[in-house]
């Protein structure tokens, strides 16, 4: 928590050798970019994939794009995959129209998906 | 077509973009747009926002409900007194950023939005007005 903003970082829990970050609140450039700080930290500890939740994410501008594919690429070296999982149909609508992608980035619809896909990516290297 | 009240909105900080998307998704949710209208507005007034807040110094939103015989519209006002923009249709260009952007956020917007347009010139600081109407108002 933030005391001058009231605002509180996005918690990263390690489920065994995977890094999980499940957005829940309202976030703002500044906690997007702590997360970015945070799991490229977490990374270099030694890690064999990223997964960020995002189905509580109501939209991913510009911004918020940029900072995924920075994470993907800040960590693609120690921590292989980043896996963004639960993307809402209305923001992958939106971003389609607005010509953004999210490079470097793996895609999964659930949960479950994510986490297979890092399996994947574990046996491909 | 009439106009209802304005709400204006100060752009100061990051915490203030926050505060821009949530009250242009209660303004889009009371004149019923659908889900997808409602986050294609949110996400043009999120990127408008933090134009005004970075390249323009700060400034303030106005929000304008727009009725119409056929549907209720939204206006989001976006104003600035900052450098302003000398080439506007380079700005809009995709990729193009005199910072550290990705360089979609202007013409990104106006691929999601109906009516766009930019006032502005060097010295003079930046108003952008956008228009967004849920399906079968627009142009009714
Ligand atoms: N309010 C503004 N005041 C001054 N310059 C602006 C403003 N909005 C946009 N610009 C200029 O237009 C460019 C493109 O904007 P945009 O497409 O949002 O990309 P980005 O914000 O990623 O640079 C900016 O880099 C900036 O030079
Ligand atoms: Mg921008």
């Amino acid at each position: 928590m933030n005391a001058a903003t009231g605002m509180r970082r996005v918690s990263v829990h390690r489920l065994g050798e995977v890094l999980l970050a499940s957005i829940q609140q309202e976030l703002t450039d500044s906690i997007a970019v702590a997360l970015r700080q945070d799991l490229t930290e977490m990374a270099a500890a030694g890690t064999r994939g990223v997964i960020i939740d995002i189905s509580q994410v109501e939209i991913v501008d510009s911004f918020l794009a940029r900072v995924l594919a920075e994470i993907a690429a800040a960590t693609r070296i120690l921590a292989g995959r980043t896996v963004v999982c639960g993307m809402r149909p209305p923001v992958a609508i939106t971003m389609v129209e607005m010509g953004l992608g999210l490079p470097g980035l793996h895609t999964a619809r659930s949960l479950e998906d994510a986490l297979a896909l890092v399996e994947a990516g574990e046996v491909g290297r | 077509m009439t106009t209802a009240a304005v709400t204006t909105l100060p752009i100061t900080s990051d915490l203030e973009i926050a505060g821009v998307r949530q009250a242009v998704r209660e303004a889009a949710v009371a004149a019923g747009f659908s889900l997808v209208e409602q986050t294609k507005v949110v996400t043009a007034a999120s990127e408008l926002a933090r134009n005004t807040l970075v390249h323009g110094g700060g400034g303030r939103l106005e929000i304008t409900r727009l009725d119409r015989p056929h549907g209720q519209g939204i206006r989001l006002r976006f104003r600035d007194e900052g450098p302003g923009i000398a080439d506007v249709e380079t700005a809009l260009s995709d990729g193009y950023t005199t910072g550290h952007g990705l360089g979609l956020g202007l013409g990104g917007a106006r691929r999601l939005v109906q009516e766009f347009a930019i006032d502005t010139a060097p010295g003079r600081g930046t108003t952008v007005t956008v228009t967004a109407w849920p399906r079968g108002a627009w142009g009714g």
